[in-house]
C-alpha cells in the first residue's frame, strides 16, 4: 500500500489554479522527486500535503489515513516533517534546542513534572539532549550544539534544518529545495546524507528540486508538474526522454527541434 | 601591602575573595547611608542598587542568597520602617516587577504583543475587591447611597486564599480572551488585546448598574486586609526596635507584610518562568516566537500554546492584583488604564525581553525614576523657586522658573527619550536574554582535541 496518496487534489488562489487535479502516490521507503518550471505548483503542493493550505478538493491519505482537515500541527504529529525553501530555523535559539523543539511531539512531560523536575522530566530531557546530540553528528554538525542557529554558515543551517525534521522521527521527509545555494562538494555530501536517511532509518523522501544533477543522481522515481498539473512521471530515464517535460522546461521550439535531431 | 589589596580589588572584580568584599561593601554603604539620612532619595538608590551588584558579582552562591536574605528580610523592612516611603517604593517594584514578569511571558517567550495586560491584573484585584468588601451587599445600591452599616461578606482571612483563587480566575479570563484574538498575528493582535484591555477598564467603570458590582469610578473601598497578629508586631518591635528607633504599629507592619507577600510571590513566579522555560513548553513559546510556520510544521499546536502563554502571564498580573487590592484598601478604575499597560510593556523592553533579570531590572529602574528620581528633582526645583536663589552669569533667579517645567510633568517625555535611546544603543535591553548553555558530550570531545 502506498505511504502517500492524493486523489485529484486542487488549490486556488483566487482565480489561479496553483494545483490542478493532482493524483499523486508514493511508495514507502522509496526518494521521490518533484521537478518543474518556476510557478509550477510545486511548493503549493507541499504546502497542501503538510497542512499550511487546505485543499480545495480532493482527498489526501497518509499510512492509511485521511489527513484532510487536520491542522498542520496534527498532521506533523501523524509522521511528517519537512524543511523549507528559504531555511526556517528558530534563529536566536540554540542549534541543541532547535532539534528539541523538533522531538516537541514525542516529548510526554506534563507540567506537574516540568515545574517539580520530578524523575521522568530530567531523564525524558537527558535522554532527548543525547538524542539531538547524536542526531547533529548524523547530519555532521559537531560542537555546535550551544551555538545560536543564525550564526551557523549556509550548509551547516541546511543540515540543522533536516536534523530538527528527523528528530521529530517521522514516516515521510519533505525537503523544499535543500541543495540550493550549495557548492558541488556540498552537494554531494548532502545527496550522500538523503541515501543514509533513507537506507539506514528507512524513512521515505519527497523532495523539490531544481538541481538536475541531484535530481537524476538520487531519484527513483520522478513527478513533473506544470502549471499545477501533472505532466509526467516516470523513472529518471524516461522523464530525461519525455517530450512533454522538454517542452515544459525549454519551449515547443526546443522539444520540436529535438525530435528533428532525432529523426535525421 | 594595602595598595595591593587595592588594585587587586579594580584589576580582578570578577575573581576570587573580591566580589564578595565588594558585595559586602556595597551593601554596608547603602545601609549605612540611609541609617544616617533616613530620607535621602540617594542613599536609598545606593542601598537599592545593591541588588544589582548581588546579581552582577561572581560569587560563591550560598554567600549571595545569605547577602539577599539579609537584604530583603532584615534590612530593607528595617530601612523601610523607619522610612515608610521606601517601603512604599520597594512594595511598588515588586508589584510592577511581577507584572513585568507575567507580560514577558506573553510578549518575550511566545512574542505576542498584548498592549491591554492591565486587564489581568485588574480582573484580580476587582475580585478581591468585591469578595473582600462590603460590595456584596451594596449591589442593590447606587453608588453613593448605599446604608453606612453593612456587613462584610466574607472574613479578611479569606484574602490568602483569593490569592490562589486569582491564579485560576485570571488564568480563565486571559483563556477566553485570548480565544478568539489568538489566530491574528503580529499588529492585529496588538490591536485587539488593546481593545479588551479597555473594555475590562470600561466595564470596571460601568458595571454600577443595574446591578451594582464595581461601584464605578468611585471605586471601591474598604476592602478588607488579612488580620495582623498582635505577636507579628511585638516580635518586630523586640527584634528591630532598638534599630528603628520609635515603637512600630500595626500600621507599619502591614505595609513590611505586603511587602513580605509581593516578595514571595515573585519568588514562585521566578521560579515557574525558569522551569517552564527551559522545557518544552518554554521552547515551544520560542519556537512560535522565532517562527509560526515552522514551529507549526514541527508539530507545536499554536492556539493550544498562545493560550497556554497568555493563561500563565495572565495568572501572575491576576495574583498581584488581589495584593493591591489587599494592600490599598481602594480600587478604582484609574489603576488600570492604558498607560499602565504601556508602562508594564516599556518596562519588559527596557529590561530584555525574555531575560528574567532584565525584566525585574527594567521595572526597578521605571519605578525608582516614576517615584524616587523625577519627584525628589521636583521638590528640589520647588525648593530652590521659593528661595531667593539666582543662577549667576546669566542671572536668572529659580523663583521666575515657570512651574511648567516641573520634572514629574515630564515623565512620559522622559520615558519616551529612553526608550528611543535604548531601540538605538540597546536594543536587545538591560540584561539581554541569553539562551542556556548546555554541558555537551560533543562540546568535551571537541575541547579534548
Amino acid at each position: 500500500m502506498a505511504l502517500l496518496e492524493t486523489n485529484n487534489i486542487v488549490k486556488n488562489f483566487g482565480g489561479l489554479i496553483a494545483v490542478n487535479k493532482v493524483n499523486f502516490k508514493l511508495e514507502s521507503g522509496r526518494i521521490v522527486s518533484i521537478i518543474g518550471p518556476n510557478g509550477a505548483g510545486k511548493t503549493t503542493f507541499f504546502n497542501t500535503l503538510t497542512g499550511i493550505y487546505k485543499p480545495d478538493q480532493g482527498r489526501i491519505t497518509f499510512n492509511g489515513r485521511p489527513l484532510n482537515g487536520l491542522r498542520p500541527d496534527q498532521i506533523a504529529s501523524r509522521g511528517i516533517a519537512r524543511t523549507f525553501q528559504n531555511i526556517r530555523l528558530f534563529g536566536n535559539m540554540s542549534v541543541i534546542e532547535n532539534i528539541l523543539v523538533g522531538m516537541h511531539v514525542h516529548l510526554k512531560q506534563s507540567s506537574i513534572d516540568t515545574l517539580f523536575h520530578l524523575p521522568f522530566f530530567k531523564k525524558e530531557e537527558r535522554e532527548s539532549e543525547q538524542k539531538a546530540e547524536e542526531l547533529m553528528t548524523y547530519v555532521g554538525l559537531q560542537g555546535v550544539g550551544n551555538e545560536l542557529a543564525k550564526n551557523l554558515p549556509y550548509g551547516g543551517q541546511r543540515r540543522l534544518e533536516i536534523a530538527r525534521a528527523l528528530a521529530a522521527d517521522p514516516l515521510m521527509l519533505l525537503l523544499d529545495e535543500p541543495a540550493a545555494g550549495m557548492n558541488p562538494q556540498e552537494t554531494e555530501d548532502i545527496i550522500r546524507l538523503f541515501r543514509r536517511i533513507r537506507d539506514e532509518k528507512g524513512i521515505t523522501i519527497l523532495l523539490i528540486e531544481h538541481d538536475m544533477r541531484v535530481v537524476m543522481n538520487i531519484s527513483e522515481q520522478i513527478c513533473v508538474m506544470d502549471h499545477g498539473e501533472k505532466i509526467a512521471e516516470g523513472t529518471p530515464d524516461e522523464i530525461r526522454s519525455n517530450t512533454q517535460v522538454i517542452e515544459a522546461y525549454l519551449g515547443r521550439g526546443a522539444a520540436a527541434g529535438q525530435h528533428e535531431e532525432k529523426n535525421a | 601591602m594595602v595598595p595591593t589589596f587595592w588594585t587587586d580589588i579594580i584589576k580582578k572584580p570578577e575573581q576570587g575573595i573580591y566580589p564578595h568584599i565588594i558585595i559586602l561593601a556595597h551593601m554596608i554603604l547603602g545601609t549605612g547611608l540611609v541609617y544616617i539620612s533616613p530620607r535621602s532619595n540617594l542613599a536609598f538608590l545606593v542601598l537599592i542598587t545593591s541588588f544589582f551588584t548581588l546579581y552582577y558579582f561572581k560569587a560563591d552562591q550560598r554567600f549571595k542568597l545569605i547577602v539577599g536574605v539579609v537584604l530583603t528580610l532584615f534590612i530593607l523592612p528595617v530601612v523601610g520602617v523607619r522610612n515608610i516611603f521606601y517601603l512604599e517604593v520597594i512594595f511598588q517594584i515588586s508589584v510592577f516587577a511581577a507584572l513585568a514578569l507575567g507580560l514577558n511571558i506573553v510578549v518575550g517567550f511566545a512574542g505576542l504583543l498584548d498592549l491591554g495586560y492591565v486587564a489581568f491584573y485588574a480582573v484580580g484585584a476587582y475580585l478581591w475587591a468585591f469578595f473582600g468588601s462590603q460590595q456584596y451587599y451594596v449591589l442593590p445600591f447606587a453608588p453613593g447611597t448605599q446604608p453606612s452599616n453593612l456587613p462584610f461578606l466574607l472574613p479578611g482571612d479569606a484574602f490568602y486564599l483569593f490569592m490562589f483563587a486569582a491564579i485560576f480566575v485570571a488564568a480563565l479570563t486571559g483563556i477566553l480572551l485570548g480565544t478568539p484574538v489568538l489566530r491574528l498575528r503580529g499588529d492585529y493582535l496588538a490591536i485587539v488585546t488593546l481593545g479588551f484591555g479597555e473594555v475590562i477598564r470600561v466595564l470596571a467603570n460601568n458595571l454600577d448598574k443595574p446591578l451594582n458590582f464595581t461601584n464605578g469610578p468611585q471605586g471601591i473601598t474598604p476592602i478588607q486586609r488579612p488580620t495582623m497578629p498582635q505577636a507579628a508586631v511585638d516580635v518586630f518591635n523586640k527584634l528591630f526596635g532598638g534599630v528603628v528607633g520609635h515603637e512600630v504599629s500595626p500600621a507599619d507592619m502591614y505595609n513590611v507584610m505586603f511587602y513580605l507577600l509581593a516578595l514571595a510571590v515573585i519568588i514562585v513566579i521566578v521560579f515557574v518562568t525558569r522551569r517552564l522555560d527551559d522545557s518544552k513548553i518554554g521552547r515551544a513559546w520560542t519556537a512560535i516566537r522565532e517562527d509560526e510556520t515552522a514551529a507549526i510544521a514541527m508539530g507545536i499546536p499554536l492556539v493550544k500554546m498562545k493560550l497556554a502563554a497568555f493563561a500563565v502571564g495572565a495568572s501572575f498580573a491576576g495574583v498581584m492584583g488581589v495584593l493591591l487590592a489587599g494592600s490599598r484598601t481602594f480600587i478604582s478604575p484609574e489603576s488600570f488604564s492604558f498607560m499602565q499597560s504601556i508602562g508594564v510593556l516599556s518596562m519588559v523592553i527596557l529590561g530584555g525581553s525574555g531575560s528574567i533579570p532584565g525584566v525585574i531590572l527594567g521595572a526597578a529602574t521605571v519605578t525608582i525614576l516614576n517615584l524616587q528620581v523625577l519627584q525628589g528633582l521636583s521638590l528640589h526645583l520647588s525648593q530652590l523657586r521659593q528661595s531667593d536663589a539666582v543662577i549667576p552669569i546669566i542671572n536668572f533667579a529659580w523663583a521666575d522658573l515657570s512651574t511648567q517645567l516641573d520634572p514629574a510633568k515630564y515623565q512620559r517625555l522622559l520615558f519616551g527619550l529612553i526608550l528611543i535611546l535604548m531601540m538605538i544603543f540597546r536594543p536587545a535591553g538591560l540584561i539581554p536574554s541569553q539562551r542556556r548553555k548546555r554541558e555537551l558530550a560533543s562540546d568535551e570531545a571537541e575541547g579534548g582535541e
